[in-house]
C-alpha cells in the first residue's frame, strides 16, 4: 500500500491528488492500490491531480498510461488534471505522448469530462443509484425501487 | 552529500530514494542560476531518466552536479557514472523507442533531446559515464 | 624604472589629497553640467582615490594587479550606474580623464619632469579604457533586457471569449520568441481556465523548420494540459514552406483567419452563432 499518495472518493470516482516527489516504487505500489481500489469501490472513473506535480519523466507518464489502461478494463475512465505547461513542453521535448490518457486543464474540467463519458456508459449501477426513476421490471407490487443506503 | 570548495556535489545512486535526492539537487543547483522554469524542468527530467538508468542497468553508480560558466553564461553539469555492464550498441541505445528492460526507451534519447550537451563514454564491462549540460538562455 | 615611475605616482597621489580631490571634481563638474549631484560625485571620487593609492602601492601601474580589484569594482560600478541613467560614454569617462589635470598641476608644482607626466597620462589613460569597457557591458545588459521586455509586450496573450485566448504573433520569428510566447500562451490557459487558444499568424511573413516544430510542439503541449489549440492565418508562402520542409502537421486544427478559428473555438465549447432573422442587416 502505498503510504505517499491518498486515493479519495469523489463521488461516483477516485481521486488521486500526488502531492510529493515519488521514487519509482511508490507509483508502482499507487498503480496496484488504484486497480483494487476501482475494484473494491465500483468505481466509474479516476482523477489524477498533478497540479503539485513539478516533473513527470517517462516512468511517471507511462504510469498515467498503465492506469488509463488498466481503469479501462475495469469499466472505468481516467482524467489527469492540472499539468503545469513546464511539465507540458518537457513531456513533448521528451517525445512522451501519454497515449489514451485524457487531460483536463483543473480538476473542476476533468469533473465535467468523467461526468459526460460516464453518462455514456452508464451501468446498472448507476441506473440503480438514479433513487425513483428506477422501477425493477420483476417487482410484481411495481413498487418503488428505494435505494440500499449501504451503498452511498 | 559532499560539498567540495568548487561547488561540486556527489551523490550516490543505489536506491529509488537516491533518484529522487538527484533530483531536487539538480533543482536546487538549476535554481541557483536562475535557469528558466522550463529549462529547470528539461533538466530535472533529464537528471531523473539518467539517475534510473545508472540504478536500473549500472546496478548503482554516483551523479555529480556542477555549476560551470562559459562566454559569461552559466550552465548546470551533472555527470551520471556506473561500473556496470556498459553499453554494447550504442547507437541502438540511442535510438528513441528502443529499450533493453521494461521501459519506453526513452531515457537516453528523450534526455539527450532535453538538454543542451549531451556525451556518453561506455565500455562493455568497465561501465558507463552520461555528461549533460544545460545552459541559462 | 617602472617600480620608480609608480613610486612618482604613489606620491603625486598622496601629496595633497585634498587639493587633488578638489581639482578632479571641478574638472568633472564641468563636463557633466549638474547632470550628477556634486556629493555624489564627491563621494565616489574619494572612494575612488583612496581604492587607486592602494592599487598604486600594492601594484604598481599594473591595472591587473590583484592590489586593483577594488579599483576595477568601482570603476564598473559607476560606468554601470552611468550606462543605467542614460550618461553617454564620454559623459562617463571624463570622469575619470579629469583625473589628468589635476595629477599634471601636482607633478609640476612638485617639480617633476616630462616622463612623470607621461607616466601619470598613460595610467590614467589605461583607467579611462577599463572605465569603458564596462560602461559597454552595461549598455549590452541594458539593451539585451529592453529587448527581452519588448518581446514580451508585443505579444500580447488575448482574451476573445470565455475560455478562449489568442495570441497574434506579429512580425519575424525566432526560435527564442517563439519559445518565449508559447510557454506564455500555455500559462493564460491554466490561468484563465482557457480550453481554447488560437495562435494567429497572419503578420508572421516566414517561418523556419525550427519555428515550425516550437508551434507543433506548444500544440501538441496544450493538448497534453487538456485545451485544444488551433493554428490561423497560415499564408502560402508559409504553407509551401511546412510541406516542403515534410513537417508533419497531422490532425492539427487550422483555420484561414482569425475569425473561422473563433467559429471553430466557439463551436468545440457549445456555442453557436446565428444570425437573426429579423432586424438584422437584411
Amino acid at each position: 500500500m502505498s503510504q505517499q499518495v491518498p486515493v479519495l472518493r469523489l463521488g461516483n470516482a477516485l481521486l488521486v491528488s500526488i502531492q510529493v516527489d515519488l521514487q519509482d516504487d511508490d507509483v508502482l505500489a499507487l498503480q496496484e492500490e488504484l486497480a483494487e481500489r476501482i475494484v473494491a469501490t465500483g468505481a466509474r472513473g479516476v482523477i489524477i491531480d498533478i497540479s503539485a506535480v513539478d516533473i513527470v519523466d517517462s516512468f511517471i507518464g507511462r504510469m498515467f498510461s498503465s492506469i488509463a489502461a488498466l481503469s479501462r478494463v475495469l469499466d472505468a475512465e481516467t482524467v489527469v488534471v492540472g499539468m503545469r505547461p513546464a511539465v507540458a513542453i518537457t513531456l513533448v521535448e521528451l517525445g512522451l505522448s501519454l497515449d489514451g490518457v485524457r487531460t483536463a486543464l483543473d480538476l473542476e474540467k476533468g469533473r465535467a469530462i468523467l461526468d459526460r463519458l460516464i453518462a455514456d456508459r452508464r451501468t446498472v449501477r448507476d441506473i440503480a443509484q438514479d433513487d425513483d426513476e428506477f422501477v425493477p421490471i420483476d417487482d410484481p407490487a411495481g413498487e418503488r425501487h428505494q435505494p440500499d443506503p449501504s451503498r452511498r | 552529500m559532499s560539498t567540495s570548495a568548487t561547488g561540486v556535489d556527489e551523490l550516490p545512486i543505489s536506491s529509488g530514494d537516491d533518484v529522487v535526492r538527484v533530483r531536487q539537487l539538480v533543482r536546487t543547483r538549476a535554481q541557483g542560476i536562475r535557469l528558466s522554469l522550463v529549462d529547470q524542468t528539461k533538466l530535472v527530467t533529464a537528471a531523473s531518466e539518467l539517475a534510473r538508468n545508472t540504478l536500473v542497468h549500472g546496478g548503482s553508480g554516483t551523479a555529480r552536479i556542477e555549476v560551470v560558466q562559459r562566454a559569461g553564461r552559466s550552465g548546470i553539469r551533472a555527470v551520471f557514472s556506473d561500473e556496470g555492464p556498459g553499453i554494447p550498441d550504442l547507437d541502438l541505445a540511442l535510438t528513441a523507442g528502443w529499450t533493453s528492460g521494461g521501459g519506453l526507451g526513452l531515457g537516453l534519447s528523450g534526455a539527450k533531446r532535453l538538454v543542451d550537451e549531451f556525451d556518453i563514454d561506455t565500455e562493455v564491462g568497465r561501465g558507463t559515464s552520461v555528461t549533460v549540460v544545460k545552459w541559462s538562455r | 624604472m617602472a617600480e620608480n615611475d609608480g613610486q612618482h605616482l604613489l606620491g603625486l597621489l598622496l601629496q595633497d589629497e585634498q587639493a587633488l580631490l578638489e581639482r578632479w571634481l571641478r574638472d568633472a563638474a564641468v563636463h557633466l553640467q549638474g547632470r550628477a549631484s556634486s556629493a555624489e560625485l564627491e563621494r565616489a571620487f574619494r572612494d575612488l582615490l583612496t581604492a587607486l593609492a592602494k592599487g598604486v602601492s600594492g601594484g604598481g601601474l599594473d591595472l591587473d594587479h590583484e592590489a586593483y580589484g577594488e579599483v576595477r569594482a568601482l570603476l564598473s560600478e559607476l560606468s554601470r550606474d552611468r550606462a543605467r541613467r542614460g550618461f553617454t560614454p564620454s559623459e562617463t569617462a571624463v570622469s575619470v580623464f579629469s583625473l589628468k589635470g589635476a595629477l599634471f598641476d601636482l607633478a609640476a608644482r612638485a617639480g617633476q619632469g616630462t616622463d612623470a607626466i607621461l607616466v601619470a597620462s598613460r595610467w590614467v589613460d589605461a583607467l579611462g579604457l577599463l572605465t569603458f569597457d564596462s560602461y559597454v557591458r552595461a549598455r549590452e545588459e541594458v539593451i539585451a533586457e529592453q529587448s527581452e521586455q519588448l518581446m514580451e509586450l508585443s505579444t500580447p496573450v488575448v482574451k476573445l471569449w470565455e475560455g478562449v485566448v489568442a495570441v497574434p504573433l506579429i512580425g519575424t520569428l525566432d526560435s527564442a520568441r517563439t519559445q518565449i510566447v508559447m510557454e506564455k500562451l500555455l500559462q493564460t490557459l491554466v490561468d484563465t481556465g482557457s480550453e481554447h487558444a488560437i495562435i494567429d499568424i497572419t503578420g508572421v511573413p516566414a517561418v523556419d523548420t525550427e519555428v515550425a516544430q516550437h508551434l507543433l510542439k506548444t500544440v501538441v503541449a496544450a493538448r497534453l494540459m487538456g485545451a485544444e489549440c488551433t493554428i490561423s492565418g497560415i499564408r502560402p508562402q508559409i504553407a509551401q514552406t511546412i510541406v516542403a520542409l515534410g513537417i508533419e502537421f497531422g490532425d492539427i486544427p487550422t483555420k484561414a483567419n482569425l475569425a473561422d478559428a473563433l467559429l471553430h473555438a466557439l463551436r468545440g465549447s457549445g456555442v453557436e452563432v446565428v444570425r437573426r432573422r429579423s432586424g438584422g442587416g437584411r
